[in-house]
């Protein structure tokens, strides 16, 4: 049997230092919220549609609240004391809003009690549509089977939503088990999610509620047909986190690409704006039964995947903290890493296995999500082929719990309809031919591989014990995250976050947490 | 003198040439048919289908081998390049300290809808690649890096602020050339607030070549395969050789 002979005196420490990390922020999850959140527990509450010239309800309502200096209560109270005044419904409300008729502080508060059962009425009756999707996914998942380990994770990125349900159909039928809608690109930086059905994207298609329908519908009759549930992902990142996990658990995505860092910095949102959005966003994800997978591919593209392996692993340490704080399972952590190193390097398939390894060893009970070379693939299409055969054959001899494929044409386009085909073809066959050949294998304890596990275990271990010590956040700003500078109060979005006020309610924060038993 | 030359298989002048496409068509002899007379109806000869499969949805994936009577006399060919020489990163500085005698300022950014920093970290980056340091590391050149996503507005107010000497544009995503509409629009707005000739313009991404750069008004492009050595180098003669006119 392939495994490591990890120091697990190493493996506590840095357990212990990240989560030290994680726990110093209590005071911004307890103490704090963001117009997204907010936005959150609107389109919870049933609040849908946009106007005319696109902008969503739930941004004019927060909006509407924010300038009137009353968001600190939250805005479920507000929407909830409309909703007693006029006996309505919450959309009513929000037509209200939108045709100018009502603004929403300017009736009188009701009885805080008389609210509170509203709220918990409402909010008991939406969860329950939550986890009627959780429900089915099991369901789906007992009847036809779990999911095959590694699974076969494939992007569509047309930007037409009908053209990428044609695609992602296709791939199902080939052999793919999850399917990624890539989002159109610059998404993560708009504050407000689009609306309705969407035919022009860049680089990827726009993440909308009636998209993840349309997707979801046409991959179940799919699923149906082939006896075999093809699960769909897609990005709860960037500055409307907690609203896309809450559109993906009721659209029943299975699985949302989340991590606790990735918008800070390599997207330059703020650092407290997203640690709030995504303390949320796990949440529902968790509550949901959604597998939240993170960004740790991003250290490596960035910086050299040999000098910098270490911060994949302090991150995937780091994002099991924060991930553990929002209640998700360990079974439903695919924490990220990736097949970067350059092939040029020799013996970069050996260093590939010990760090595919650490891993895999380190988080044995998470479906980790092993991504393909980008860096070094180029219009050489053959070459990225074979060094995709080579990142599938790690993938199955380490038991990865997800393998996003490689393209031979990742350096040229999105992928096309062939290049994905034959990525799925070269998956199978790889992984089919060496399927039982960890079993015959064994590392001798002194071998290189050993070695090289044990001491990027043992940089991620000091480093983050050097974060713990000096705080997170004096870290980022000094630059010791990815070699980029990220300041408490710069970035992205710091706008949209505030401090609650002691009253302040999120009838469905408070009901998950009961439910997680956080 | 004229060359001309044909795709070489095995034999000079054989023609021959790989194909590899889908075609909404069923996979079945009467599929296969079909791509072997698009092949012919492409001016191939000797269009043979090596093989093809099932990609689902009404698909199929056809490769081929096929051989062309078309040639092209390379003797007629011209292309526009960049023609400065490459130098190491210790050279240009030198180069730069000896001809222009300043230090020089770079504001480089991928612009507007592109979120992609890989391009512009490579050429700029402190520690550049593929064993290249980026512009960030020369002694005389004050390189700034916006990062991606960045207004075209924003980058040419920070060049302003800086008095820049080069703006550098990265684009890497190219879906329905957003990439040339994204360029475009910076080249137009240079030249509305007239800062077009008060600087070198230069653009690189995996889609972009010389002669793209030419036609769409920039100085300079690089495209695939481009090191900070190749821009590093170009500037500085480029700036040095204005300087001395």
């Amino acid at each position: 049997m392939l495994k490591l002979d990890l120091d697990s005196n190493l493996v506590s420490r840095a357990r212990a230092a990240a989560t030290k990390i994680s726990s110093d922020f209590d005071w911004l999850f307890n103490g704090y919220s963001s117009v997204t959140i907010e936005r959150t527990v609107l389109r919870l509450m049933g609040i849908d549609g946009a106007t005319e010239d696109g902008k969503p309800l739930p941004n004019l309502l927060v909006d509407q609240l924010q300038t009137a200096g009353a968001l600190h209560k939250g805005a479920a109270i507000w929407v909830a004391n409309a909703m007693h005044h006029r006996s309505c419904s919450a959309q009513e409300v929000a037509d209200s809003v939108t045709r100018g008729e009502l603004q929403l502080t300017a009736l009188p508060l009701a009885e805080p009690g008389v609210l509170y059962d509203l709220l918990s009425a409402l909010s008991e009756k939406m969860l329950g549509q939550i986890k009627a999707q959780k429900a089915q996914r099991e369901g789906y998942f007992e009847k036809y089977g779990p999911r095959r380990k590694p699974a076969i994770y494939v992007i569509v990125a047309t930007g037409n939503i009908y053209e990428d349900l044609t695609q992602a159909r296709a791939a199902a039928r080939e052999g793919a088990d999850i399917i990624a809608v890539i989002r159109s690109t610059a998404q993560s930086l708009l504050d407000y999610v689009p609306y309705g059905a969407t035919l022009v994207g860049f680089g990827g298609t726009y993440a909308t509620q009636e998209n993840f329908r349309i997707m979801r519908t046409g991959l179940d009759e799919v699923s149906e047909e082939l006896g075999r549930y093809i699960s769909l992902t897609n990005y709860a990142s960037g500055l409307c986190m907690p609203e896309i996990a809450a559109m993906g658990a009721l659209e029943r995505l299975d699985l949302m690409l989340n991590d606790a860092m990735y918008g800070i910095l390599f997207r330059d949102i703020n650092p407290k704006r997203t640690l709030l959005d995504q303390y949320f966003a796990r949440m529902i994800n968790a509550f949901a039964g959604i597998e939240i997978q993170t960004g740790e591919d991003n250290y490596l593209t960035t910086s050299d995947a040999i000098e910098k392996a270490y911060t994949v692993t302090a991150s995937q340490l780091l994002n099991e903290s924060f991930a553990l704080k929002s209640g998700v399972k360990p079974e439903k952590m695919g924490l990220g890493h990736a097949y970067e190193i350059d092939p040029e390097k020799e013996n970069s398939f050996t260093y590939e296995l010990a760090h595919a390894m650490l891993t895999r060893q380190l988080f044995p009970d998470a479906p980790v999500k092993y991504m393909p070379p980008t860096k070094f693939a180029s219009g050489n299409i053959y070459k990225t082929h074979l060094m995709d055969a080579m990142f599938n054959f790690v993938g199955q001899l380490t038991g990865q719990g997800v393998q996003l494929l490689g393209m031979m044409t990742e350096a040229i386009h999105t992928p096309h309809l062939v290049d994905r085909s034959l990525a799925i073809e070269n998956a199978e066959y790889i992984f089919r031919a060496v399927k039982d050949l960890g079993d015959s294998l064994q590392l001798s304890p002194d071998s290189f591989i050993n070695r090289r596990a044990n001491s990027v275990l043992q940089e991620a271990t000091e480093f983050l014990e050097k974060v713990a010590a000096e705080g997170m956040f004096s870290a980022m700003a000094a630059g010791d995250f990815a070699e980029i500078k990220r300041p408490e109060n710069g970035g992205k979005g710091l706008d949209g976050v505030f401090e609650r006020d002691p009253d302040y309610f999120n009838p469905f924060m408070e009901q998950m947490k009961k439910e997680l038993g956080l | 003198m004229k060359h001309i030359v044909k795709p070489y298989g095995d034999t000079l002048n054989d023609g021959k040439v790989q194909l590899s496409f889908a075609l909404p068509v069923l996979t079945d002899a009467h599929g296969k048919e079909a791509a072997r007379v698009l092949i012919l109806s492409m001016g191939f000869d000797e269009a043979e289908i090596t093989c093809m499969r099932d990609l689902g949805e009404g698909f199929t994936h056809f490769i081929a081998y096929a051989s062309t009577s078309a040639s092209v006399d390379t003797s007629k060919i011209k292309v526009k390049v960049v023609e400065t020489p490459v130098m190491e990163m210790e050279e240009t500085d030198l180069y730069i300290a000896e001809h222009l005698g300043r230090e020089i300022t770079i504001v480089g950014a991928c612009i507007e809808s592109d979120a992609h920093t890989v391009g512009i970290d490579a050429i700029m980056n402190m520690k550049g690649y593929n064993h290249r340091f980026g512009l960030e590391r020369y002694q005389s050149f004050n390189a700034v890096n916006m990062g991606a996503q960045v207004a075209s507005e924003d980058l040419l107010a920070k060049a302003r602020e800086l008095n820049a000497d080069v703006i550098l544009v990265s684009q890497v995503v190219t879906q329905k050339n957003i990439h040339i509409q994204n360029l475009t629009r910076l080249i137009e707005l240079a030249e509305a607030e007239g800062l077009r000739d008060k600087m070198l313009f230069i653009c690189g991404g995996p889609r972009i070549s010389h002669e793209l750069a030419i036609e769409l008004g920039y100085d300079a492009g690089f495209g695939t395969g481009t090191y900070s050595t190749d821009v590093a180098s170009y500037i500085a003669i480029t700036l040095s050789k204005k300087q001395a006119k």
